[in-house]
This record gives C-alpha cells, structure tokens and sequence, in this order.
C-alpha cells in the first residue's frame, strides 16, 4: 500500500508538478516498502523492543531539515491552512499581485488532484509547484523537501506553502515553516475554532477572510475570535477581503516586517 | 484521515526496528496515544487491518494504552486535568497553559520472533 495516501499501487499517490508538466512524467512519490525477508530464526523465541519511538519522529526530522534550509537561506516559509473554500488562493493570488514588485514570491500548492491553482499563480508569473496528493489529505514535510529542491527557490523570498483544504489533518503535520497561517471566511461559523482545535492551536496568524460579507451573514467576528484565543492565546488576527482588498494593507505590513526578521 | 498517514507511519517503524534485530514480525505492538495528539482511536482501528497487511505487523495484537491530558496554568501555577487542548484553567479561567501530558503518539515496544 502507498505510504501516504493510503492507494494501492495503480499510482494514484502524490505527485509534483510545476504547470504544464504531465503527470505521467512526474516523479512518484511514494512510500512502498519493499518486501523484507529476514532469516527466520528457528527457536521461535519472542524478544521485547523498547523503542520508544514518537510516531511523527520522521515528518519531524525532514520539518526540521527544511527549516535549517530556509533559515540558511533567509527565506520566509509561510504554511496555509484552512477548510475548502475559505479563501487561500484567493488571498494569495491578491498577495502576490500587490506585492511581487517588492519581494521575490515562491509557492507550493497542495491539492488532493489538477494543476488548477498552481495554473493560476503561474498566471501571474510566480514560481509554483504543485504537489497533488492523490487519496492524501495534507502535505508532510517530505513532499515540501521535494518540492522545494525542484523550485530553486532564492535567498530572502518568501515561500508560501497552500495546504490541502482540510481543518483537521494538516494540523499534525509541520512542513518547517516558519509560521503557520490558518484561514477562516466569515460565511463559516463562529465556533470553528472549538470545533477544530488543533489547527487553531498549532497556528500562529489567523486570517478572517470574506470581511466584505459581514453585513449579509450572520456571524459575530468577536466571538469567533474569542472562540479562537481560547485554544490559542496567542494568536495574530488580520480581518481581510481578498475580493475587495479591504484589511490587506496590515497584512502586506506584517509580511514585510516578520519577513526581515525570521 | 490523517490516521491512515500515522497507521503508516507505525508500519514504517515496525518493519525498520524488526529488520535491525533481524526478526520476521511482530507478535504485538504496544502504543501510545494521548487524548490531545489529535488521534481518533477509532479511526486508527478502521485503517488498522487494510494497513498492516502483507507487513510485519500483519497478525501482530496492537495494545493501546491512552494517556489523559493534564496541562498546568502560566498565570496561577494549577495543575488540571484536559479534555479539550482549548480547556482553560478551572481556578483562573486562564488559557495561558503548558500542557504537561497527553500529547503523545508513540511506539513503545514492540514484540517480536
């Protein structure tokens, strides 16, 4: 069985591609193992391990891996996460239209399948990769050790790494980033941060998205962030339109600044 | 279902730790999982079977023993029991907190021949 996505092995894993690759010439990511056969010890003597070992320990080891690479690099490596829909793409294509004058942008797309969003940052002349991930539903510090290799990404960029849309599985899993962004749209409910806890509580920004929306939906913002800085004091707010533009200016101000410093 | 991703994840580990001793497989697996890792255990059975077929783990009797999640206040110093990571302190109503225990996920011990 693939080791990420779960698929047997008709290739349905995660691939990594930049836009107008096909998929059958990516390179296959999987993780198969192959069949070990050990010598068989006759005295059928049962033996206990004491191993001990942190279940996460690998994603970790490579998290850590591309972080010493950003950081040797001064590259600033944002992690996007949110529910489908919330805005991510929308929220970066504004991102780097406003912004690709003053700072070199590289992404990282993640989707379970299509080249759609990678295409549509590449519309605007940015670096992209996608990495589709088959039955997947995040990315794991692996795929990003891949992705970057490929995109040649230069020294004092930022990399913006677009999650798979999902509030629970991405959580778990660092990518080496050096903040991690979640994305929530107002025409979500306020409680989401109680109801998908882990995704609030391992991030560092908060981005309410949709803020145009307000006077047509039936949300409490400062509840929503009152849910939020329950699990995860320390949370950054930023209230932005990627429709209308309305809020990025903070954003764009925080990116600058905490980019010069990570 | 980022159980399938962690039940993977044990396989890995499995096969790896079997084929240092020199072992054919795994009679049992001993693991560990807080109620905070963010790990639905009933999830992790659901994938369990398809998972360790044809591995070393494949007829190997899992053991899981759960750790409950205790987190200690910043402001008041009260130590408490967690259900929830968003669990604020029951003195001070504090969500400045260390979480002390119930993060885990890990592989214990493994048994093998």
């Amino acid at each position: 069985m693939c080791g990420t996505c779960g698929c047997g092995t008709d290739g349905n894993g995660p691939t990594i591609l930049k836009p107008g690759e096909h998929t059958h010439q990516a390179e296959h990511h999987h993780h198969h193992h192959d069949n070990h056969s050990h010598d068989h010890s006759h005295e059928h003597k049962h033996k206990v391990l004491e191993i001990e070992q942190d279940i996460l320990q690998n994603n970790a080891v490579l998290a850590a891996r591309n972080r010493g690479y950003f950081e040797a690099k001064n590259i600033f490596a944002l992690n996007l996460v949110s529910s489908p829909g919330s805005g991510k793409t929308s929220i970066l294509e504004r991102t780097l239209t406003d912004l690709k004058d003053e700072i070199p942008f590289y992404v990282i797309e993640g989707d379970q399948q299509t080249l759609n969003d990678a295409n549509r940052i590449d519309a605007l002349d940015i670096p992209v990769i996608q990495i589709n991930t088959g039955k997947g539903c995040h990315l794991e510090s692996d795929m990003v050790y891949d992705a970057v290799k490929k995109l040649e990404i230069k020294n004092d960029a930022i990399l913006m790494i677009e999650n798979v849309g999902n509030l629970v599985c991405p959580s778990m899993f660092d990518l080496g980033e050096s903040k991690r962004v979640v994305i929530i749209s107002t025409t979500e409910g306020e409680d989401k941060p109680i109801k998908y806890p882990d995704m609030f509580h391992t991030s560092d920004i908060c981005i309410i998205n949709k803020i145009d929306l307000l006077p047509y939906v039936n949300i409490d913002v400062d509840k929503l962030k009152n849910y939020a800085l329950q699990v995860n004091p320390k949370l950054l707010f930023f209230e932005v339109s990627a429709t209308t533009g309305q809020g990025m200016e903070k954003w764009y101000k925080w990116l600058k600044e905490n980019r010069i410093n990570s | 279902m980022h159980e399938l991703s962690i039940a993977l994840g044990i396989v890995k580990i499995a096969e790896d730790e079997t084929a240092k001793v020199n072992a054919a497989k795994v009679t049992k697996i001993e693991l560990e999982i807080g109620v905070l890792s963010g790990i639905e255990i009933e999830s992790l059975n659901f994938v369990w079977e398809s998972v360790v077929q044809d591995t070393v783990l494949e007829r190997a009797e899992k053991e899981i023993t759960v750790i409950e999640g205790r987190g200690k206040c910043i402001d008041c110093n009260t130590e408490f029991d967690m259900e929830n990571i968003y669990d604020c302190c029951p003195k001070c109503n504090s969500n400045f907190k260390g979480i002390l225990k119930g993060k885990e996920l890990k592989v214990k011990a493994l048994e093998v021949i």
